[in-house]
């Protein structure tokens, strides 16, 4: 089909070095139910040699897939219709499907979001990482080792020398990120590809992982594409940036120009939607009535009992909450951290090992089965995942009729009146009662999440991670419609976040918790990023500390500016019950932080403390 | 939201559309030949004369013709009237069979994946040690104990599969148990016999009914099995398993008899799968 000889590679950069690109007239259609229509709608755009290109937009953008077509390629049930693609001297999508593979993974190179789904888990990592530079013959099997390791090094991967004998599943999420980079660079490709390579991360992986990729991607020159929603990570990462929109350009400019001036309306609801402004609560808490709910010396875990009472894998221990009338307490930690536990044990799905939970100063029995219906109906679960939380068999109005029909035994035309009240409260149009949630938007399914926990007419409403699986601007959307239920429902919240920016919009104290857990709460207003250990202005826990610093802010140089974290050594010997935190503790005080459990102390203004630290300044002021 | 999206008037929004199973040609026509042998099975003998099942004075496998439509047996039986005699056998004691089988390995399987820990240790337990029968040698021990009947042998061939059934059902019920809309369910206050019904049950009906039409070709496998042992349906009555085991004789003359059951067998579970694969909603999954 092309007259240019793939095999020997005419436009194959110099090592190192990256190609520009050009894109002109880009046009990608999809097959749907009522034939193809087109995604993307002629994009032109191009990237310098050694630029890194940013694209950005909601999901259903087209970002990814215009992303994908720089390597020639099309998603089941897509196809490129028109335009052309450059790269260096190359007609991408001129060339046959076999120039086409000859050219991925050696002059393009793509990274996954998840790469703990994209390796082999029966492979050692090395065999995978040398794996492209292999398929296409570019060196020895040797060389490849050799280039890998510097690779390794170059990102930063603990012990270099020997992570490529392991198993995927022996490395963290970060470090398989990075694993991922450099198979992605071990042919000294022309283009990167970087599809929301740290949207799956923690925060403090994201950091580390960022830094990594931008320091080889300026180090070895090579142009790059990253795909993300994040506009804060795109600001630290990106030269320029192209704002897409239902597969149509916005705004293409420089990274400062985007950020600093935009001139496009939908940027600025991006970066509106990008800084969370604090939702008002509802009228202050009573803090002398008896709580709503609280939580005392809660442990629970997973697995059978041992004698001791505990589970054998225990995930909470020791949790002290108390959530008020009208409040919003917002629970945040790392994946791992016991956070989605906590709000199972509250709903009654996982019996706690120790301590008590009470609402409205009742004990509630430890299971569902000896939970009054009552008890249940004021109590109720939003979980992450909207697509999991609702029975793809059940229309929207039966999936809301069902907790009208057990706890208020409504039926007829009261039901169908309330379901349309709901629907109207949760800003859904009243016609996707009859709907299925396979046909509805992930915004509008977590909507209608919402609307059935608001079904039961419930005291408290647990929401698990709510706004993580959406889009920025419809995150905020939705959070904004929790805020306005909270005033006028006087509805309390349990909100749980690993998204510090999230939690701080909404809830009135956060609790924060580290394996397990409560390392501290601070209320809303100090929980700001400015403030902590380095101001001296108030004590904070160093994890605290670290998540605070490392939310992406949303202007340029940020990165630079935050130092990077010298890698510290894991503690040695330990005494049983000492700080949790103890191995990634930059402050840690060797004879106290390792011997004796951390005090908890209340603070002053409010909140709490689980920190030796936290009473050495003081001491020594 | 556009607030234009709608102008939101009274309730219902939408006249509620009961959706008709709008099914593919290749469902339809699985559904016609379904239909054809069911009414084959139900009104086909009454328009035979009682004598069908006597030898006839015909030639031994004779070919298609005006006579013997579809030719004659190794006894000069008329095959159409054997083929119609073995409907009701093949269609009624095939089809309960595996009806049976799917139902109760299913609701087993429901109960063993929502109730958990012991009720799905002592059902699984039970399953293996069907499962490790020979399902031939539990056939025998079945007829030897109540003797050879049309209701015996569609509850054997139940029993005999509903092990497999419910190997399968209870893995899928497994993991729909671990969604979080069972959690809310749960979290609600439902009941077991709910989740079970309304909240697992639909969603593992997809792949319940392509099980279903491959278990019903086992069962007519195993039914002609059976009859080969001389421990089906009993001479001179014959499923179409047995047509083609006593015709068997006429496969080096290539005689008729030997090939009309056999495609009728394959156009019954052809069938049956066709109108399964089409069912709607199944396409999305």
């Amino acid at each position: 089909m092309s007259a240019a000889p793939p095999s020997s590679a005419p436009a194959q950069a110099a090592p190192g070095q990256g190609a520009a690109v050009a894109v002109r007239g880009l046009r990608i259609a999809a097959k749907g139910a009522s034939g193809e229509h087109t995604i993307v709608h002629g994009l032109d755009f191009d990237i310098a040699p050694g630029e890194v290109l940013a694209l950005i937009g909601e999901s259903g953008s087209g970002k990814t897939t215009t992303a994908l077509a720089l390597m020639g390629y099309a998603r089941q049930g897509c196809r490129i219709v028109g335009g052309s693609v450059r790269i260096g001297d190359i007609d991408v999508l001129g060339l046959d499907a076999a120039a086409q593979r000859r050219l991925r993974g050696r002059t393009v190179a793509y990274i996954a979001q998840s790469a703990a789904a994209s390796f082999n888990p029966s492979r050692t990592l090395m065999d995978q990482v040398v794996e492209p530079a292999l398929i296409h013959r570019l060196m020895s099997r040797d060389e490849a080792e050799r280039r890998a390791v510097a690779l390794f090094r170059e990102l930063a991967l603990p012990r270099p020398d020997s992570i490529g004998q392991r198993y995927p599943h022996q490395v963290s999420g970060g470090q398989l990120q990075r694993l991922m980079a450099a198979m992605a660079l071990i042919s000294d490709p022309a283009l990167v590809i970087l599809d929301e390579p740290t949207t799956a991360l923690d925060v403090t992986t994201q950091i580390e992982v960022l830094r990594a990729f931008r320091r080889v991607v300026r180090e070895r020159g090579t142009s790059a594409v990253y795909v993300t929603h994040d506009l804060a990570v795109v600001a630290q990462m990106a030269d320029r940036i192209l704002v897409l929109r239902h597969g149509a350009a916005r705004e293409l400019g420089d990274t400062r120009q985007i950020i600093e001036a935009p001139a496009d309306d939908y940027t600025r609801s991006l970066l509106a939607a990008a800084h969370p402004a604090p939702r008002a609560g509802g009228p202050a808490a009573d803090a002398t009535a008896t709580p709503l709910l609280s939580v005392r010396g809660l442990a629970a875990g997973y697995g059978p009992r041992g004698a001791d009472g505990m589970p054998a894998v225990p995930i909470l221990a020791d949790i002290d909450l108390t959530v008020r009338r009208g409040q919003a307490i917002g629970v945040i930690g790392e994946s791992g951290s016991g956070k989605t536990t906590l709000a199972r044990v509250v709903a009654g799905l996982v019996a706690p090992a120790r301590g008590e939970v009470l609402l409205d100063g009742a004990l509630l029995p430890p299971t569902l089965a000896r939970r009054s219906k009552d008890q249940l109906r004021r109590i109720q679960i939003v979980f992450q995942i909207a697509d999991t939380a609702l029975n793809p068999a059940h229309t929207v109005e039966r999936i809301l009729a069902r907790p009208l029909q057990l706890y208020h035994g409504l039926s007829g035309a009261a039901l169908q009146a309330r379901i349309a009240r709901l629907l109207d409260l949760v800003q859904l149009p009243s016609a996707v009662a009859g709907r299925l949630p396979g046909g509805l938007s992930g915004g509008q399914k977590q909507r209608i999440n919402l609307a059935r926990a608001l079904a039961a007419e419930p005291d408290l409403i647990l929401a698990d991670e709510v706004t993580s699986a959406l889009d920025t601007v419809v995150g905020a959307a939705v959070l904004d419609l929790m805020a306005e239920l909270r005033r006028e429902l006087g509805l309390s919240y349990l909100f749980i976040s690993h998204d510090l920016n999230t939690v701080r919009a909404v809830c009135d104290e956060v609790v924060v918790l580290y394996a397990g857990r409560k390392v501290e709460s601070v209320p809303r207003e100090r929980a700001g990023v400015a403030e902590g250990m380095a101001t001296g202005s108030a004590a904070r826990h160093p994890y605290f500390d670290l998540l605070a610093r490392s939310v992406p802010e949303l202007r340029l140089g940020w990165l630079d500016e935050t130092a990077a974290r010298e890698a510290q050594q894991p503690a040695g010997a330990r005494a049983a019950g000492c700080c949790v935190f103890l191995d990634r503790c930059p402050v840690r005080l060797a004879g106290v932080c390792d011997s004796l459990p951390p005090p908890r102390r209340s603070l002053p203004g409010g909140g709490e403390i689980l920190c030796h630290r936290a009473e050495v300044p003081a001491a020594r002021a | 939201m556009p607030a234009s999206s709608a102008p939101a008037p009274a309730l219902p929004a939408e006249p509620p559309r009961r959706r008709l199973p709008r099914l593919p040609l290749p469902g339809l026509l699985g559904l016609a030949v379904i239909l054809f042998w069911l009414a084959t099975a139900l009104f086909g003998p009454w328009l035979l004369s009682p004598e069908a099942n006597a030898p006839g004075a015909d030639e031994v496998f004779g070919r298609l013709g005006a006579a013997h439509p579809l030719g004659t047996d190794y006894l000069g039986r008329d095959i159409l009237a054997r083929l119609v005699l073995g409907a009701g056998y093949t269609v009624g004691v095939a089809i309960v069979a595996t009806l049976l089988a799917s139902a109760g390995g299913t609701a087993l399987a429901l109960l063993a994946a929502v109730r958990g820990g012991w009720a799905d240790g002592t059902l699984s337990r039970l399953m293996d040690t069907l499962i490790s029968i020979p399902s031939k040698l539990f056939a025998l021990i079945m007829v030897a104990a109540f003797g050879s009947s049309v209701t015996l042998l569609a509850l054997t061939a139940a029993l005999i599969y509903v092990p497999g059934v419910f190997r399968i059902a209870r893995s899928l019920a497994v993991n729909i148990n671990a969604m979080d809309y069972v959690a809310v369910a749960r979290s609600r206050g439902e009941g077991e016999l709910y989740i079970m019904r309304h909240e697992i049950l639909p969603n593992m009906l997809g792949p319940m009914l392509a099980d279903l039409g491959l278990r019903f070709v086992y069962v007519v496998l195993l039914l002609a099995g059976l009859s080969f042992l001389g421990l089906g349906v009993q001479p001179p009555e014959a499923d179409w398993g047995s047509l083609v085991r006593e015709n068997l004789g006429g496969l080096p003359e290539g005689a008729p008899a030997v090939i009309v059951p056999a495609l009728a067998i394959a156009s019954l579970t052809i069938a049956v799968n066709l109108l399964i694969d089409n069912l709607p909603g199944r396409g999305e999954r």
